[in-house]
């Protein structure tokens, strides 16, 4: 009987260790992802902020500064390759393209920038290919004008001569045709 | 009076001069100087282009006219540039020696980034003064063309000996230490 009562005893204890055990693995893997999410909820907002700006997106708009060519063509030089790695830099700091080509001229000037900037003689790289198209324009149309203003006035110069039949042959086809009447 | 020339034949020549003459214009900004290259050739020794550049390795700027009486080796590098890396030790050392003897080395990084020119002087331990034209607008002034280039300047401010490309042991003891010996 007391033995009975002891192996009883002994079941609910275990029973009740084992329950105590799975409440403090489930209450640990609960603070676990608690922790979790509220360490990673800084950095998805953040990923969320930062702008989604690419090396290509910024590299065809840069300047190698040493080989004269846009990032993007300029491949071997180590010049070309450390502007890259500072690009990189900075997109991992959630920089704005903007912001990175601005950080390219504070370090190599304004020669940086494959646009060069509306003023100066800068300027001029805005201002020539719109004029010269203007000036393109002007001169077709003028062209044009005075290529439909000449055509009448050719047809009415064509001299009679110019007919490729011969009289002798008019006369003889004006025969055949008579002839052939139908 | 008769007309020469007529309106749209006028206009397509204007406009083709006026696009040679940008062209032109272009061409001539972008043209590094080799005037004082020829005139050291000739035997002659030009006046140092003007240069007051940020420094590099202290806060404030940094003239050529300020160094003035002092023999100058104007050294203009980069820490990209492969040859700067082996020139750069024999400088330092070079540094030391003229230091004494009234000359100076005077280190002008070109078309780098500030943490890459930093670092480098760190890694080789340059002591030697270092500014720093990072968008080089000297270079053309000075007619460099590439990376190292290096011109001695005496003590009257005239370039004596250019050098495009790395200078070495013997170019130095053959084109500075005479200039040391000079006067002011």
């Amino acid at each position: 009987m007391r033995a009975r009562e002891e192996g009883r005893r002994w079941s609910v204890r275990r029973r009740y260790d084992a329950a105590k055990s799975t409440f403090s693995t489930t209450r640990l893997v609960a603070l676990l992802a608690t922790a979790l999410t509220l360490a990673s909820a800084p950095a998805a907002a953040a990923a969320a902020r930062c702008p989604r700006t690419t090396l290509g997106d910024v590299e065809d708009e840069v300047m190698c500064t040493v080989c004269g060519v846009p990032l993007n063509l300029a491949t071997d030089a180590p010049q070309a390759a450390r502007e890259r790695a500072f690009i990189v830099a900075l997109i991992r700091q959630c920089r704005t393209k903007s912001q990175i080509k601005q950080a390219l001229v504070d370090q190599y000037g304004e020669r940086v920038l494959a646009l060069p900037k509306a003023k100066g003689f800068g300027l001029g790289a805005y201002v020539v290919p719109v004029v010269g198209f203007l000036i393109a324009a002007a001169l077709v149309g003028a062209a044009a004008v005075r290529w439909r203003r000449r055509r009448p006035d050719r047809r009415a110069s064509q001299p009679a001569a110019e007919s490729p039949i011969e009289p002798g042959a008019s006369a003889r086809l004006e025969a055949d045709l008579q002839r052939y009447d139908l | 009076m008769k007309r020469v020339l007529k309106p749209v034949p006028l206009a397509a020549i204007a406009s083709t001069a006026a696009l040679v003459a940008l062209l032109a214009y272009g061409v001539v900004q972008n043209e590094p100087n080799r005037s004082i290259d020829e005139a050291v050739a000739s035997g002659q020794r030009p006046n140092a282009p003007a240069l007051e550049l940020p420094r590099l390795d202290a806060p404030g700027r940094l003239s050529l006219a300020s160094l003035r009486g002092r023999v100058v080796v104007l050294n203009f590098w980069a820490s990209w540039c492969i040859p700067c890396r082996q020139e750069s030790p024999l400088l330092e050392r070079w540094q030391h020696r003229i230091a004494a003897a009234g000359g100076t080395i005077l280190g002008v990084d070109v078309l780098d980034l500030t943490t890459d020119a930093r670092a480098f002087v760190h890694r080789y331990r340059l002591t030697y003064p270092m500014v720093r034209d990072g968008p080089g607008r000297r270079l053309a002034a000075f007619g460099v063309l590439g990376y190292p280039e290096t011109l001695l300047i005496d003590r009257r401010g005239h370039v004596a000996a250019t050098n495009r490309g790395p200078v070495t042991e013997s170019y130095l003891q053959r084109a500075l230490l005479p200039l040391l010996r000079e006067h002011a």
